[in-house]
């Protein structure tokens, strides 16, 4: 009962403005895929195309291998959850879950089993006859899920669902969410602007800018190997470094800089375009005597402990700012504000990409 | 008090007052204390025959009439039936006025383009500025006879020899409609524009047909709005005298005609009291028994 997703070169434009541009993704049937991007990305609009809230301005999309163009979002085998939930405050909540079922003419006796099996699933038994006022942001989440899961849909679209929530409940609920989605096998369709969200919950994430998608990769490949600047800047932070390539060998190319000449992996489709230079925090080490390369002399400015690790703030010589994240496991010797030291990265984690995709 | 100063805080408060009192509350009191009172010469006032009494609300019950209605003849008091027949056509001017409104006020709250709705509402206010009067006298001309809209018709084709419009109730309701359905179309946009979009989008993308959201979702949220709408329409068309007065025609006795001319041709200020306390009450029960009916509260209305 899940459905594969494909978006051919599917394009949205309002007016003179290309909100989606050139969107290619094959979903597969019951895959957790998120999109990921900051908002106005595109990635909303993407999602309302998918459910049949705007038509495409070009290319096809194909739900179970059927192009879906001219069919209304009543006539499409997709179940969207708001942002909002747009749960329906007149209705009891066996009746909002069943709101479904009943526009399909099934009778009020298994429309009411039907929402207490769900009510089951979701985890939120007896809650049949309250009403969704009396419900709390996690309960009003899981009747929604209920709501859309009841008309057996083959794709869920989520427009991040979570976002409402606070912290705790946000995390219980992704990992609720997985395990839903595992129990039903429903191709699960996740809109979000948090990288943490994405990374946890998805088999796959597409992360988009500027209405292009710019990577679609399982989310380890997105934090270790992004494709550009703007997905490693995205998702994670980033020591970002500008300067200069020089020949590239082995996959490796020299990168001068003000601070000094680096050497850091190259991707083939990355040489001959301007790139820069980027490394993770945590893969930035702080050193007392220079490293043999890629080391830079700093200075220490701040500390700040965030609890796990502690995020050590430096300056080079030139005025960069260079950040060095150290673990909290009582390893190694926080330094004190103003402590001279080298700052220094393996050639094999640091990276030089381009800029985003976008539209030339 | 503190943001207006005292001089103007005094000044509106009193001015309030007056208004509740000289204007809302001596008129219905001497109203209500008249109608108990018999019709008498001015020298017999206060004499002994000035008695409380129900004689007044009674005459309703005077002077019988015949009427043929789904195939069964009956007597029924000439003002009772002309009650209920303000009461009947009431009704249907409050359907008929549901009917137009609802759909363009969905239109204006949810589908229309944001930029347009100053310029629509514009096309809907404009006809107030014209007065009431002259708005019904416009009816009259429009549906007269030889009027434009029979030799439109004639001209279309759609008939082919001109329609007496104003025959029976037909004028009444066609004033009546156009008079107070704004006071309709409001209310249900207000209603209407304060329901979120995504319910609407939610039951859609749950397989709803557009008449199921309407039914299930849309008309349940504006309810108070139909509601107040319905009130406000239903209590302006029975207790309208002018539209009746001048779209009537020789068939058509609106209650309120009745209680005018107690005033004016019968001279007979305390029958024409008790026939509009009549008026009042019933119209209130009527009112409180339809929103019982239809489990409306006053509160939501008042929203």
């Amino acid at each position: 009962m899940s459905a594969a997703i494909e978006l051919d070169n599917v394009c949205c434009d309002f007016g003179t403005f290309r909100a989606v541009d050139n969107a290619n993704v094959a979903i597969k049937p019951g895959e957790f895929f998120s999109f990921l991007g900051p908002s106005g990305c595109g990635k909303t609009t993407i999602l309302r195309m998918i459910s049949g809230f705007i038509e495409p301005t070009g290319g096809v999309i194909r739900i179970g291998g059927q192009d879906v163009k001219g069919k209304r979002p009543n006539q499409r085998p997709t179940a969207l959850i708001f942002q909002n939930l747009a749960l329906f405050p007149l209705m009891p909540i066996w009746e909002n879950i069943s709101f479904g079922l009943e526009v399909r003419g099934v009778d009020k006796a298994a429309r009411r089993a039907k929402a207490e099996e769900l009510l089951r699933l979701v985890d939120l038994p007896g809650a049949a006859d309250k009403m969704v006022s009396q419900l709390s942001g996690g309960q009003k989440q899981r009747v929604a899920i209920a709501r859309a899961l009841a008309v057996e849909p083959s794709v869920m679209l989520l427009d991040e669902p979570l976002s409402a929530l606070d912290l705790k409940l946000r995390q219980h609920m992704r990992a609720e969410l997985r395990a839903i989605q595992k129990r039903t096998g429903v191709t699960f369709i996740y809109i979000t602007h948090d990288q943490g969200e994405a990374l946890a919950m998805s088999d796959r994430v597409g992360v988009m800018s500027q209405g292009r998608i710019q990577q679609i990769a399982d989310p380890r490949e997105i934090y270790n190997n992004p494709v550009n600047g703007f997905v490693a800047s995205f998702v994670g932070e980033n020591n970002i470094f500008d300067g200069t390539a020089g020949p590239v060998a082995d996959g490796f190319a020299g990168f001068d800089t003000p601070e000094g000449r680096f050497r850091a992996r190259i991707a083939p489709e990355a040489v001959g375009k301007a790139v820069k230079l980027y490394v993770r925090p945590e893969h930035t080490v702080l050193t007392t005597a220079p490293g043999a390369e890629n080391s830079v002399p700093v200075t220490v400015t701040e500390v700040s402990f965030e609890g796990a690790f502690i995020s050590v703030l430096t300056e080079t010589a030139t005025g960069k700012s260079v950040v060095a994240e150290i673990r909290n496991d009582g390893s190694a010797t926080v330094p004190n504000i103003g402590a001279q030291l080298h700052a220094g990265f393996a050639a094999e984690r640091a990276a030089l990409l381009p800029d985003a995709n976008v539209r030339g | 008090m503190r943001r207006y100063g005292m001089g103007l805080t005094l000044t509106i408060c009193l001015l309030v007052a007056f208004w509740l009192l000289m204007l809302v509350i001596v008129p219905n009191i001497t109203l209500f204390e008249q109608s108990f009172r018999p019709y008498l010469p001015v020298t017999e006032i206060g004499g002994p025959k000035d008695v409380y009494s129900f004689d007044n609300f009674l005459k309703v019950f005077n002077g019988d009439t015949q009427v043929t209605l789904l195939g069964f003849t009956f007597n029924i008091p000439v003002h009772v039936l002309t009650f209920s027949l303000t009461i009947f056509y009431s009704i249907l001017v409050t359907i008929l006025c549901f009917c137009l409104a609802y759909p363009l006020a969905y239109y204006m709250a949810k589908i229309v383009n944001p930029k347009t709705l100053p310029t629509l509402l514009l096309l809907l206010f404009i006809p107030l500025w014209v007065s009431e009067v002259l708005r019904a006298f416009a009816w009259w001309i429009i549906l007269a006879l030889k009027g434009p809209l029979n030799s439109l018709f004639l001209f279309l084709g759609v008939i082919d020899k001109p329609v007496r419009w104003i025959v029976d109730y037909n004028g009444v309701i066609i004033g009546l409609v156009y008079t107070y359905v704004l006071f309709m179309l409001f209310p249900i946009y207000n209603a209407i524009q304060s329901l979120d979009t995504n319910q609407i989008e939610a039951a859609e993308d749950l397989g709803a047909p557009w008449w199921k959201i309407h039914l299930k979702i849309v008309m349940p949220h504006a309810k108070p709005g139909i509601a107040s709408g319905s009130v406000m329409v239903f209590m302006l068309s029975a207790g309208s005298l002018l539209v009746p007065s001048i779209l009537g025609s020789t068939t058509s006795q609106w209650f309120t005609q009745t209680i005018d001319q107690w005033f004016k041709d019968a001279l007979d200020w305390n029958t024409a009291s008790a026939y509009a306390l009549l008026l009042l009450i019933l119209c209130t029960v009527f009112v409180s028994l339809a929103m019982w009916v239809f489990k409306v509260k006053l509160s939501d209305i008042a929203k």
